[in-house]
């Protein structure tokens, strides 16, 4: 399998997860989390963390098993070692962040339901080697990372005044509270869609 | 106990909005809510499988994983129940109701990866909700995402006739910004009923 097919096919499976099949703007899988936890930049990190681990877990074993897998019970299949993989994450925060597994409680668990992993196990990891199916976990995870962490950058920063903890706006800042809460999550990814696909239609052209 | 469970039925439905508060079963969301028509068949798949997984799910959890403290997987059990039962009521709508088999199509095997299903059991079992509460509370939760739904796909057909949104923002840029007026609106309810 060596040679400059595979080298190109690789780099390929990298450019797509990171940039031209976005997971979020362009396929717009993975909202939910997108939205919920992104009002803090901690939270952010955090759950990208956990996806991008459960996402190589998952890349790994489906595409070991990939030949042994019927196809009737497949998804299945998926639910169950992405959710095996889910419960090490949870586990995880509760042992060493408290903080943070208290504030994104129930949407550690819902990396189950996160239609990125799912939809990349059946587009992709059912049918690739392993090594592949690493490296376009780890670009899908990525991208949904850096993604969670701009939306959170802003929201953290209209919203709290602060990155990460740290104070960056001057004192006399008034908080925009919506910015914390559910609507200022549909505004700025709204915004974001708005912006990365007007981009991505200036580079086709 | 009645208006406890009112409570929390308004609750459910309003200011604890599934869609709009916790942000749940977006993808979805998005990718029907351009007509009114399919938001309307989806949400009421939604009701039902949410009602017989919150039936199934907490006896599960509170009658057999607590007593043989196995809670620890808990997500792969209710995960493997979702399933189940999507794929039961797909099973028997083809047997007995092929007409409303057809009008639902394809959002009942969709419904197994709609995070609202796995996210209210899950609320069901950290707030430790009694049977009676969790299966109102399902109920409420998944009204109310429907309203959600149903409201935004309205407005986005009405969107349509209007011709100067701009490109990139056509689609999904346009339903987020407009989930996030409504999500304003039903702020207005907060403080109405408390959990």
């Amino acid at each position: 399998m060596a040679g400059p097919n595979t080298k190109s096919k690789t780099m390929t499976t990298l450019l797509d997860g990171l940039w031209r099949d976005h997971p979020i703007f362009s396929m717009l899988l993975g909202i939910c989390s997108a939205l919920a936890v992104s009002n803090k930049v901690e939270n952010a990190i955090a759950m990208g963390a956990g996806v991008i681990f459960v996402m190589v877990a998952t890349g790994i074993i489906i595409s070991l098993l990939r030949k042994m897998i019927p196809r009737r019970a497949r998804i299945i299949t998926y639910m169950i070692v992405i959710a095996s993989f889910v419960i090490i994450v949870d586990r995880f925060l509760k042992a060493f962040y408290p903080a943070i597994s208290e504030s994104i409680g129930p949407y550690v668990g819902l990396i189950i339901t996160n239609c990125i992993i799912m939809g990349r196990a059946e587009a992709f990891y059912i049918q690739n080697n392993t090594g592949q199916s690493i490296l376009d976990a780890l670009a899908n995870g990525i991208s949904y990372t850096y993604t969670l962490g701009i939306i959170a950058v802003v929201r953290e920063v209209l919203g709290f005044g602060t990155i990460l903890g740290f104070r960056v706006m001057p004192d006399g800042w008034t908080n925009w509270v919506v910015m914390a809460m559910a609507p200022g999550a549909f505004f700025v990814l709204g915004l974001f869609i708005w912006i990365t696909r007007t981009m991505a239609k200036m580079e086709s052209d | 106990m009645a208006i406890h469970l009112l409570t929390i039925f308004i609750a459910a439905i309003l200011t604890h909005n599934m869609a709009l508060t916790y942000l749940l079963g977006m993808c979805p969301f998005i990718s029907l809510s351009k007509s009114l028509k399919t938001a309307s068949g989806m949400g009421f798949a939604v009701v039902f499988v949410v009602a017989l997984t919150t039936i199934i799910n907490w006896p599960i959890y509170n009658l057999i994983l607590v007593p043989t403290n196995t809670e620890l997987i808990y997500y792969i059990v209710f995960i493997i129940t979702i399933a189940a039962s999507v794929q039961l009521v797909e099973m028997i709508m083809e047997r007995f109701f092929p007409a409303l088999q057809a009008s639902f199509g394809i959002f009942l095997p969709l419904i197994t990866v709609n995070c609202t299903i796995l996210a209210i059991s899950l609320f069901t079992v950290i707030r430790n909700y009694d049977y009676i509460t969790s299966i109102i509370f399902a109920i409420g939760s998944a009204l109310g995402w429907i309203i959600a739904i149903v409201i935004v796909a309205a407005i986005n057909e009405k969107l349509k006739l209007i011709g100067d949104i701009p490109k990139g923002m056509k689609g999904p840029g346009v339903i987020m910004i407009t989930s996030g007026i409504l999500a304003l609106a039903f702020l207005g309810f907060a403080g109405m009923v408390n959990l």
